[in-house]
């Protein structure tokens, strides 16, 4: 059959999947699949009969258009979210136990070291940090100070918790990217931010400091210092995945690795971000009582720790 | 082989074809995303300075043009964000589906490590050694960048009446002439005209009536009749 042939004669079914395509608000025909393949198996004749390439490239065009409406992938829905909540982002931290614990311990074993050491030799927060972010720091927490933690009026609270989602969130995101560095860069950020936390803990504590500081810091810590180690946790596991892809290749190891690192980050993006409203409306208030502040703290870090001991626990695959 | 055709077999039993895009067009599409987040930014910045809801409001609008400009186009806008729209750029999952959110998250979210250790040094030397011009975010979410689509052809063919060939034609001379015929719009007249005459000796014709010749046996191949 010559071309001009062969194209009359399906024009019409090409002009049919073609309108379809053009209105993607109204339902599709429920002949819409055997349509497609019928058009798949005109480009595969029109192939193998050499017919001209701005033929195949047409009925190319239209199929991978066709394609996409047949086999898009499942979107997510309202009730995804909540499995996510109830199951996905606990049961992710659970099977990436070996990651998390690392994390945690690259991020609190210098937190410890260094606070310990600027505690007995405050002098050593300058080897750290410079003189001027240390007395920063002072000038924030002096219990002379009316507001804690960045100094600040009532009414900016709003600005520092815009503040807050885009600095922490985006430390966050780039300790989980850092990671494709075979794991340096999330390594990097959780030793670094150890020594940095560690080390001002310890210098203001020895100071005299300390009732300031950690009331600020006790609100909102169980949510960030948690979540900054669950997003270096992912960040470790996609790295690992290069370093020692097992059975696959590494780029396969890379892909299925992201795959599930990258529901950890949702989940410590959404920690974050009610850090975030924590750090901005609570931790600075100053009307609040010590005790009622401390056990705020405590019990988000006892809810915390039941949550991803248990949710979703009873779905899990045995 | 260095080609920039992707071949992927669908359960038809076809192979689906997409052009890849290289470094060129998809730097333009990242320019033009940057201004437009520029011009986003600044505008935001100066709407809310005068409202005076300040800083925080224009701080959140820095956050979600950085890290969800590009997820929300690419998931809702059929993998196009406006500076790919203008290339005619899209992204695809490497089976060529449409891009799922799981995918346009992880691919955003590192391209933290491609901008490393500046000017997207990283990621630009992954697309030169990657055989799919991809960069590390691609790699890992197991994505593509592709030309939107393929170039088809709507001009009209020359208008000559068609005419059978004088000799049994093989397969390739056959599609030569016919490629020949349908290109017409793309070469110079003169070029037409040389590469007609190339046939001199079997068809004795020379100048405009070797071209008009060689079109009219194109059409009929094509299948017109005379």
């Amino acid at each position: 059959m010559k071309q001009h042939e062969f194209e009359q004669l399906h024009q019409g079914l090409w002009q049919t999947l073609e309108e379809c395509l053009a209105n993607p608000k109204q339902p599709l025909d429920k002949h819409f699949p055997q349509q497609y393949r019928q058009l798949c198996q005109h480009l595969a004749v029109a192939k193998s009969r050499l017919y001209t390439r701005s033929l195949i490239n047409r009925l190319n065009n239209l199929v991978v258009e066709c394609h996409h409406i047949l086999y898009r992938h499942n979107t997510l829905s309202e009730q995804k979210w909540l499995w996510f909540l109830v199951y996905g982002f606990p049961q992710a931290i659970r099977s990436n136990l070996n990651f998390v614990v690392t994390a945690a311990v690259l991020f609190l074993l210098p937190l410890l070291i260094l606070g310990i050491g600027c505690y007995t030799h405050s002098e050593l927060i300058y080897s750290v940090i410079n003189a001027e972010t240390v007395a920063s720091f002072e000038a924030m927490y002096d219990p002379q100070n009316r507001s804690i933690g960045r100094e600040r009026d009532s009414e900016e609270d709003i600005a520092m918790f815009g503040h807050y989602i885009q600095n922490n969130i985006g430390i966050g995101f780039r300790t989980f990217a850092s990671g494709i560095v075979f794991g340096l860069g999330s390594v990097f950020v959780l030793v670094f931010n150890g020594i940095t936390i560690g080390s001002v803990a310890g210098y203001l504590t020895q100071a005299g400091y300390e009732a300031t500081f950690y009331q600020f810091v006790v609100g909102h810590g169980a949510f960030e210092l948690t979540a900054i180690v669950f997003c270096g946790a992912a960040g470790l596991k996609i790295g690992f995945s290069l370093l020692a892809p097992g059975r696959f290749t590494r780029l396969q190891a890379l892909k299925i690795a992201s795959r599930q690192a990258v529901v950890i980050v949702y989940g410590s993006a959404l920690m974050l971000l009610i850090a975030a409203f924590i750090e901005a409306f609570w931790s600075s208030s100053q009307s609040l009582p010590l005790s009622v502040k401390y056990s705020f703290g405590a019990a988000w870090a006892v809810l915390l720790t039941l949550y991803f001991s248990f949710s979703g626990k009873r779905y899990e695959p045995r | 082989m260095i080609d920039t055709r992707y071949q992927i077999e669908t359960p038809e039993g076809i192979d689906l074809q997409a052009q890849l895009a290289g470094p060129a067009p998809r730097g333009l599409a990242f320019l033009t995303d940057f201004s437009i987040r520029a011009v986003i930014y600044i505008a935001g910045s100066i709407v809310f300075g005068i409202f005076g809801w300040g800083y925080g409001f224009i701080l959140v609008l820095l956050f979600l043009l950085e890290w969800f400009y590009p997820v929300l186009f690419e998931v809702l806008n059929k993998g196009q964000t406006p500076g790919k729209q203008l290339m005619d750029l899209a992204v695809v999952n490497d089976d060529l589906t449409p891009i799922t959110w799981h995918a346009s998250v992880i691919r955003n979210l590192l391209r933290t490590a491609d901008m490393l250790p500046f000017f997207y040094l990283f990621g630009i030397s992954a697309l030169f050694i990657t055989a799919r011009f991809q960069r590390l975010g691609d790699l890992a979410a197991g994505t593509l960048v592709i030309h939107k689509i393929l170039p088809t052809d709507s001009h009209s063919l020359p208008e000559v009446p068609a005419q059978a060939p004088a000799h049994a034609l093989a397969l390739d001379d056959q599609i030569a002439i016919i490629n020949y015929t349908q290109r017409h719009h793309q070469l110079s007249e003169s070029r037409q005209q040389e590469l007609a005459e190339i046939l001199t000796p079997l068809h004795n014709r020379k100048g405009l009536a070797a071209v008009r010749y060689l079109q009219g046996m194109g059409r009929w191949l094509l299948g017109d009749k005379s």
